[in-house]
C-alpha cells in the first residue's frame, strides 16, 4: 500500500497546488487581485520560504541560528548585482543568489559546530550584522542608500521557488538524513555515539537553510524594487525566527501556517509598525510562558488529517499508537 | 602620539559605557544561565528616565542619575518576575526567545507611546572644565564618565564580596540548588541580581545621554549587543571580566574607528565575538566547563 | 573460536583536565566474546574511561586499539563505524523520535542513499528507507519493543527506555558494546531479565562487553572478568571471585557490600 497512496496524496497535492496557481495566475491577470493583494502574496510566498528554510536549521536540526537575514541580504544583493550589474537572467539570478547564500552558510555553520545554545545564537546574530555592515561599506552595491532593482518576480518564479522549497526540505526530513538531524536536536552526544557525522549534518543544516533563504532574497529583491542594508539587520531575522518560534519548533506545517497568518496580519497592520511589533512581542512572551512547543509542536498537519506520514521519518502509519 | 591618547581616552569614555552595562548581563548570565536581551532596553530607559528627570523634573545630573538607577532597578526586577521567573525551567532557547520578546515589546512599546523621535540631552548639565594631560585635552565630560564608573564598579564589589546580599548571589551562581539547601531564598536573590545590574544599565543610559547628547527608542540595541560581547570577551558570568572586557572593546573600538575604519567600528564588535566564540569561548578571564556526558 | 590479538587494547591510557588525572595509567584488554566488568566507586572515573574508548575524550596518553587499529583522536562517529557503541549512564534516547525512529538512526551510518537521492526520492531512496525499516522493526522484535515501535521514546516506561538504549546501541552493529550502569534504577526483577538479556544479546550478536555496574549481583553474576577504578587508576584485575576478596578493592568501597 505504502508507495501509492504516499503517491497518491503527493500527485494529489501537486494537483491542488498547480490549479490554485493558475487560478491565481488569472485572478492577477484579470486585474482582480489588486496590487495590494498581489504584493501580499508575494510577501507570503517569501516568509513561506524564509520560515522553512529556518526551520530546517532550528526546527530539525536545533542549531538555533538567528542571524538568518544575513542569508536574505546575501541572496537578495548577490541576485540584484546579477540582473542590475551582470545583466544576467533573473532564472540564473535566483540560482546564484541561493549557491551564494549556501556559500555563506558554509562560511557561518563551520566555525560555529562547537557552540550551543545560547552561544551559537549570539554568534550566528554577529554574523548576520557583519553581513549587514559589510553590504552597507560597499559602494559597488550602493552602500546606504542600497540599490534600485528591477521588479523581475513574478507569480509563476514565486509559487515554483515555495513549492520545491517546501518540496526539497520536507523529502530531506522524511528520510534517514532528516532522522539524523533530528537526532542531534535531541540530544547530539548520542547522536555522535549511533555514528552520525553531526558535523556534516550540522553544516548541510546550514547550507539548505542558507540556500533557501537566498533564493527568498532573490525573488525579494526583485519584488520590492529597492534593497538596502538596514532591511536585513536583525530585527528582519527576529521577524523570521517569530514566524517559526510561533508555528512550531520542528513543524513545518506550523512555520507554513504561521508564515501565512502572521504575513497577512503583519499587512493590515502595515500602516501601524509599532503596533504590529508590540503585538508581536507579547504574542511572543505569552506564547512561551504558556504554551512554548508553538501552534503545532513537533507535528505535522498530516497527523491531524491522518493523510499518511509523519514528518519524522516516513515510517508509514496513521497516527495511531499501535501499543501490543 | 596625541590622537592616539585621545582615541585611548574615547575609548576608555565608551568603554565604561560598555562596562557597566556589560555587568548587568554577566551578572545574570552567571546567575541564571539566561542573555537577558532586554537588557540593552533597560539601558535606553535608563536614559530617557534621566532625560525626563532633568528636563521636566529640573534636577541635577547626580540625582537624575540616582532616580534613573532607581527606577531601572524597580523595572529589571518587574520583567524578571514576570516574564523570566516563570521560564527558569523551561529550555535555554524558550528563555532566550521570551527575552528576545522583551526586548521588542519595550523598544516598540516606547516608540508606541511617545514616538520614534531622538532627544537630546542638555548641555551642560554638569559644569566641567577640561584637563590637559601631556598635552591632550581630556573633557571633563570623560572625566565624569571615568569617575562615575569605577565609583559604580567599586560599591558593586563591595556589594559582591562584603554583604550577605553578594555572598548569597555569589552562592547561587555557583550552585542554586546547594544555596536553597543552605536556607538562601533564591527568588529574591536573583531579583536582587537583575535590580543591580539594571541600576548599572540605567546609569550607563544617564551617562551615555550626557556624553553623546542623543538619545531614542532603538538605542539600546547596538550598545546592547556589543556590551553582550564585553562580558563574553572579558568571560562571561565573571564580574572583572565585564570590566576589563568593556574597556578593551571600548578601546579597540576607538582605535579602529580612528584608524579610519568608522564604518566597521560596529563590525568590530561582532568580529570580536566570533574570534573569542571560536578561539577562546570562556573569554579572557574565565574557565572552561564541560558538558557532562 | 576467540582470536589471538585481543579485541581491545587500551595502554597507559589516561586523560588529564587541566590539573586533574581523572585516568590514568589504565591497562585493559579484552579478548573477543569476553563479558567483562569495570567497577568502582563513584567519581573513579569509569564513566570518563568509558568517553575515552568512544572519543568524546582524546586521550592525553596512552593509547586505545581495537582490533589493532589505534583509535586515538578520531571523531566519535568514526569510532561508531569501527564497532564501539554505548549507552549511556543517564539515558540519552532520542526524546521526540519514536522507538522505531530511535533504532532507525543507529542504522544510518549503513545506509546507501544519498542527501541527493532523498530530495529527488530516486528509487534508492525509497529502496533504502524500505531495508532500514525492515531491519529495524526485525531488531525491535529481539527486544519485545516492538509493540511499541511508534510511541515517542520519552512516553516509555523507564525499564522500556533502557531496554531501548541497548537495542539502538546493538543496531550499530558493534564489535565491542559498552554498558554505562544498565541496571541503575531497576528492581531485582527487572535486575535479572537484564541479566538474561546481556547474556542473549553477547551470544546472538557474538558480543564483547565492558559493563560499568554497581550492582553487584548482576557484576558478579555475569562477568567473567572485572577491572576495578578508583580515583581514575586500575587497583585490581581478576575473576569475580579474586576481586571479591580484594583488600584494595574492599577498601576503596569503604564497607559497601562487595559480595
Amino acid at each position: 500500500m505504502n508507495i501509492f497512496t504516499k503517491a497518491k496524496g503527493f500527485w494529489g497535492t501537486i494537483s491542488l497546488v498547480v490549479i490554485f496557481s493558475v487560478v491565481t495566475q488569472f485572478l492577477i491577470n484579470g486585474g482582480t487581485l489588486n496590487s495590494f493583494y498581489v504584493n501580499a502574496l508575494f510577501s507570503i510566498g517569501i516568509n513561506i520560504i524564509l520560515a522553512a528554510s529556518l526551520h530546517l536549521i532550528i526546527g530539525i536540526t536545533g542549531q538555533f541560528s538567528i542571524g538568518h537575514a544575513g542569508f536574505l541580504a546575501v541572496g537578495a544583493y548577490i541576485s540584484a548585482i546579477v540582473t542590475m550589474k551582470l545583466g544576467l537572467p533573473f532564472p540564473v539570478a535566483i540560482v546564484a543568489a541561493g549557491v551564494a547564500a549556501a556559500l555563506a552558510g558554509l562560511v557561518i555553520g563551520i566555525p560555529t559546530l562547537r557552540l550551543r545554545g545560547d552561544y551559537l545564537a549570539i554568534a550566528t546574530l554577529g554574523f548576520g550584522e557583519i553581513v549587514r555592515i559589510v553590504f552597507l561599506n560597499i559602494d559597488y552595491v550602493g552602500g546606504a542608500s542600497g540599490m534600485t532593482v528591477t521588479h523581475l518576480t513574478t507569480w509563476p518564479w514565486l509559487i515554483a521557488c515555495v513549492v520545491i522549497t517546501i518540496l526539497v526540505i520536507v523529502n530531506f526530513t522524511n528520510s534517514t538524513h532528516g532522522r539524523a538531524c533530528i537526532s542531534i536536536r535531541e540530544n547530539e552526544i548520542a547522536a555522535d555515539a549511533m555514528g552520525i557525522n553531526t558535523t556534516l549534518y550540522k553544516v548541510m543544516a546550514f547550507v539548505i537553510g542558507a540556500f533557501f533563504a537566498g533564493v527568498a532574497g532573490a525573488l525579494h529583491a526583485h519584488n520590492f524594487y529597492i534593497i538596502q542594508p538596514t532591511n536585513f539587520g536583525f530585527l528582519k531575522s527576529f521577524d523570521i525566527l517569530i514566524l517559526v518560534v510561533i508555528g512550531g519548533l520542528g513543524s513545518m506545517s506550523g512555520s507554513v501556517i504561521a508564515a501565512i497568518s502572521l504575513t497577512i496580519i503583519s499587512t493590515f497592520l502595515s500602516n501601524y509598525p509599532e503596533v504590529r511589533m508590540v503585538i508581536y512581542s507579547l504574542v511572543l512572551i505569552v506564547m512561551m510562558l504558556f504554551r512554548p512547543q508553538g501552534l503545532m509542536g513537533t507535528k505535522e498537519i498530516t497527523s491531524f488529517l491522518k493523510m499518511g506520514k509523519s514528518a519524522k521519518g516516513g515510517v508509514q502509519h496513521d497516527g495511531k499508537n499501535t501499543v501490543a | 602620539m596625541e590622537q592616539f591618547i585621545q582615541q585611548l581616552v574615547n575609548g576608555v569614555s565608551l568603554g565604561s559605557i560598555y562596562a557597566l552595562i556589560a555587568l548587568g548581563y554577566t551578572m545574570v548570565y552567571g546567575i541564571v544561565k539566561l542573555i537577558n536581551f532586554a537588557h540593552g532596553d533597560v539601558f535606553m530607559v535608563g536614559a530617557f528616565i534621566g532625560f525626563y528627570s532633568i528636563t521636566i523634573l529640573d534636577l541635577g545630573f547626580f540625582p537624575a542619575l540616582l532616580i534613573s538607577m532607581a527606577a531601572c532597578a524597580i523595572f529589571g526586577v518587574l520583567i524578571e518576575r514576570i516574564a523570566y521567573k516563570p521560564l527558569r525551567n523551561a529550555t535555554r532557547i524558550a528563555a532566550l526567545i521570551t527575552a528576545i520578546g522583551v526586548s521588542l515589546f519595550i523598544e516598540y512599546g516606547t516608540i508606541y507611546i511617545r514616538g520614534a523621535q531622538p532627544e537630546a540631552y542638555p548641555t551642560g548639565i554638569v559644569p566641567l572644565k577640561s584637563l590637559e594631560i601631556f598635552g591632550v585635552k581630556i573633557s571633563g565630560q570623560s572625566i565624569l564618565i571615568l569617575a562615575v564608573s569605577i565609583f559604580l564598579m567599586i560599591v558593586l564589589q563591595f556589594i559582591v564580596h562584603k554583604t550577605k546580599i553578594g555572598k548569597a548571589m555569589r552562592a547561587v551562581s555557583h550552585d542554586m540548588d546547594a544555596a536553597k539547601l543552605m536556607g538562601i531564598n533564591v527568588n529574591n536573590t536573583i531579583s536582587a541580581t537583575f535590580a543591580i545590574g539594571s541600576a548599572l544599565a540605567g546609569a550607563a543610559g544617564v551617562v551615555f545621554g550626557m556624553y553623546y547628547t542623543k538619545i531614542e527608542p532603538l538605542m539600546g540595541i547596538i550598545p546592547g549587543l556589543k556590551a553582550f560581547v564585553a562580558a563574553v570577551l572579558g568571560g562571561i558570568g565573571i564580574i572583572p571580566g565585564a570590566m576589563a572586557g568593556g574597556l578593551l572593546l571600548g578601546v579597540i573600538e576607538a582605535l579602529v574607528s580612528a584608524a579610519g575604519g568608522s564604518l566597521w567600528r560596529d563590525a568590530v564588535a561582532f568580529i570580536v565575538l566570533i574570534l573569542i566564540l571560536i578561539f577562546r569561548p570562556a573569554g579572557l578571564l574565565g574557565k572552561n566547563v564541560r558538558e557532562k556526558v | 573460536m576467540m582470536a589471538k590479538t585481543p579485541l581491545l587494547k587500551v595502554e597507559n591510557a589516561g586523560i588529564r583536565f587541566g590539573g586533574l588525572k581523572a585516568v590514568s595509567d589504565v591497562n585493559v584488554e579484552l579478548k573477543q566474546g569476553e563479558l567483562v566488568g569495570l567497577i568502582g566507586p563513584n567519581g573513579a572515573g569509569k564513566t570518563t574511561f568509558f568517553n575515552l574508548l568512544t572519543g568524546v575524550y582524546v586521550p592525553t596518553e596512552g593509547s586505545i586499539s581495537l582490533a589493532g587499529e589505534k583509535l586515538n583522536g578520531q571523531a566519535p562517529y568514526k569510532i561508531t563505524k569501527k564497532g564501539i557503541s554505548r549507552t549511556f549512564q543517564n539515558i540519552r534516547l532520542f526524546s521526540d523520535l519514536s522507538v522505531l525512529d530511535n533504532v532507525k538512526v543507529a542504522y544510518h551510518s549503513l545506509a546507501k542513499h544519498s542527501i541527493l537521492s532523498s530530495i529527488l526520492r530516486l528509487p534508492s531512496h525509497f529502496s533504502g528507507e524500505k531495508e532500514m525499516e525492515e531491519k529495524a522493526i526485525e531488531f525491535l522484535k529481539i527486544f519485545k519493543l516492538d509493540g511499541v515501535m511508534h510511541e515517542m521514546a520519552k512516553n516509555l516506561p523507564y525499564g522500556q527506555q533502557r531496554r531501548l538504549e541497548i537495542a539502538r546501541a546493538l543496531a550499530a552493529n558493534p564489535k565491542l558494546l559498552l554498558l554505562d550502569e544498565p541496571a541503575a534504577g531497576m528492581n531485582p526483577q527487572e535486575t535479572e531479565e537484564l541479566m538474561n538479556l546481556i547474556s542473549l544479546i553477547r551470544k546472538r550478536f557474538d558480543l564483547t562487553i565492558l559493563l560499568i555496574e554497581h550492582d553487584m549481583l548482576l557484576v558478579m553474576g555475569v562477568c567473567e572478568r572485572i577491572y576495578v577504578l578508583d580515583h581514575g587508576q586500575l587497583i585490581a584485575e581478576g575473576t569475580p571471585e579474586q576481586i571479591r576478596n580484594n583488600p584494595k578493592v574492599i577498601e576503596a568501597y569503604l564497607g559497601e557490600e562487595v559480595s
